[in-house]
């Protein structure tokens, strides 16, 4: 299946001679959620504005649903519901009247029975009277998100969504796009919270310094790079390791008390079986053991850190 | 077409001028009915007639351009600049439409704003004063033409400020004094040579002589200079903003 949206070789340069993105590269699936991370001014937020059609590129081309951006932009950003990252709403406009402004907007009928679907799965029904100068910041971020959803678009850009939202809400606005991927609508959300991330996407692209440093499946990146440790509290304290542990890249923490012990997880042998065995022949006792296995943080803070 | 985006922008633009009631329609009418009392009564009481007719007669046309004039560019100029300031206009450049739709629905709803002004003070005027029109067509598309010019040039000036203070600066360093110099409240045959052909370089000086003709036949320069100047503004105003959009001046980065 043709991908819904394929950027090839875009990059952006601001007058002051900033790269913001250097010859970016990414097609999005159709129906995935796709989650874009990257610590600030990595070039989410510009990637997304050529997108919709709010930047010029400087080169390079995007496509939405085969349409070309900027020869065929009506075609193309009628696919494409934005919610930008700051909260741009008005002031004394009703919800009702701002969410069926933007259907009007982007070319659609009137469909009252739309809008209030809408507005009923973002629980923003009973404050449809109501000027959105005195809703909450959380509900601000939902009648964004309804404006966005207004003219039914097919693909769904969040520009960090749950930014600055209480843990309740967040989880809220998780099981929103979850039942808009299942309708059939492609989600690209940027975000901070690599929890996010690994809650919601199919797949993750890393972005750094305006460049694509990583594309991949959400799990096969887990599994690829994840690790694990094995940490075994001691029942005594030991100075050094005896000789027979060497190949096993040991390393003693806590003064001794612990011992810590990385293994790869896609490995068929771990060597945590023969480690075990060897510890016992070796008369190293412990009273207890974990496990732990790398966050998609880790994994995140490396290649940060590394590109 | 995306006749509906039109649609939703004039609607949303005059929606904002029914909210305003107060601010967008009645202050104008009574700030006009203040000039009619000062300019009109006060002053007119020494001044019997000016080129055969009575001076509270004479300066309609003038005070009805001064407001049409300053109006245009407040309602276009805040319509574009608000939502660059709330950062609203996120919405429109990532809507499927075209540049000219969005100044349709802009320019389009500050200027029936405007008309809609002009002739409230047009009867307003009625009350103080008798008033004939010789050429009510002319008269009509005068104020046309003049609303759609200037609410060109205020949605200029609303993307190019980048403040409150730049917003209301053009509109009250330079259209008012030009406005006031351009013969709202005199014949500018009444002024000495010298000062006659300074005059003459100011803009709204044509603008109001050809809106005067079309209602008492009297005018400073000939209704053909005064169309054509004003069409010749309405030209400008649209390169601009053909330019601005182009290039995305202060809309896009």
């Amino acid at each position: 299946m043709s991908p819904i949206i394929s950027v090839a070789n875009l990059s952006k340069t601001y007058g002051s001679g900033f790269k913001a993105l250097k010859n970016v590269n990414l097609d999005i699936k159709r129906g995935e959620i796709f989650a874009l991370l990257g610590p600030n001014g990595a070039g989410k937020t510009t990637l997304i504005s050529i997108i919709c059609g709010i930047a010029n590129p400087s080169e390079g081309q995007v496509l939405v649903g085969g349409e070309n951006i900027q020869t065929s932009y009506r075609k193309a950003r009628s696919l494409i519901g934005l919610v930008p990252q700051e909260l741009h709403t008005d002031a004394f406009e009703s919800v009702w009247a701002t969410v069926s402004f933007s259907r009007g907007l982007f070319g659609k009928p009137k469909n009252p029975a739309h809008i209030e679907k809408v507005l009923k799965d973002l629980s923003l029904w009973d404050k449809k009277d109501n000027k959105i100068i005195t809703l909450s910041g959380g509900m601000k971020r939902r009648v964004m998100i309804a404006k966005a959803l207004s003219h039914e678009p097919q693909i769904l850009f969040l520009d960090e969504p749950t930014a600055g939202v209480d843990v309740e809400l967040r989880k809220g606005m998780w099981e929103v796009v979850r039942t808009l991927q299942q309708s059939g609508v492609t989600i690209i959300l940027t975000t901070h919270y690599i929890e996010e991330a690994e809650e919601m996407a199919d797949r993750i692209g890393i972005i750094n310094k305006g460049e694509i440093v990583l594309i991949e499946d959400k799990a096969s990146l887990m599994q690829k790079l994840g690790k694990k440790r094995l940490t075994l509290h001691l029942q005594g304290r030991l100075d050094t390791l005896p000789e027979s542990l060497r190949d096993y890249e040991l390393e003693l923490c806590d003064n001794g008390a612990t011992l810590v012990y990385d293994y790869d997880t896609k490995g068929e042998r771990t060597g945590i079986t023969s480690l075990l065995g060897d510890l016992r022949t070796a008369g190293i006792r412990f009273n207890d053991l974990d496990t732990t296995q790398s966050s998609l943080e880790d994994i995140f803070v490396d290649l940060v850190r590394t590109s | 077409m995306n006749h509906r985006a039109i649609r939703a922008i004039y609607l949303f633009e005059m929606a904002r001028t029914w909210r305003t009631l107060l601010q967008s329609i009645v202050s104008p009418v009574v700030s006009t009915s203040l000039y009619f009392v000062v300019f009109g009564a006060a002053i007119g009481s020494r001044i019997s007639q000016v080129e055969g007719v009575s001076y509270g007669t004479f300066i309609v046309p003038g005070l009805i351009m001064l407001s049409v004039l300053t109006q245009s560019i407040a309602n276009a100029s805040f319509g574009i600049y608000f939502p660059k300031f709330t950062g609203t206009i996120y919405e429109i450049l990532s809507a499927p439409i075209s540049y000219f739709e969005i100044v349709l629905g802009y320019v389009g709803a500050a200027a029936t704003k405007s008309i809609i002004l002009g002739l409230i003070i047009l009867a307003t005027a009625g009350l103080f004063v008798p008033l004939h029109i010789h050429h009510p067509v002319w008269m009509l598309a005068f104020l046309v033409l003049t609303a759609v010019t200037f609410s060109l040039f205020g949605f200029i000036i609303g993307i190019w400020a980048d403040g409150f203070e730049k917003l209301q600066m053009i509109p009250m360093l330079v259209v008012t004094p030009l406005t006031f110099l351009g013969g709202s409240f005199y014949s500018i045959d009444m002024l000495p040579p010298t000062w006659r052909t300074v005059a003459l370089l100011n803009p709204v000086v044509y603008l109001i002589s050809g809106f005067r003709w079309s209602f008492y036949e009297i005018a400073d320069v000939s209704m053909s200079v005064s169309v054509g100047m004003t069409l010749a503004f309405l030209v400008i105003c649209l390169v601009v903003i053909w330019w601005i959009f182009r290039t995305g001046y202060r809309l896009k980065n």
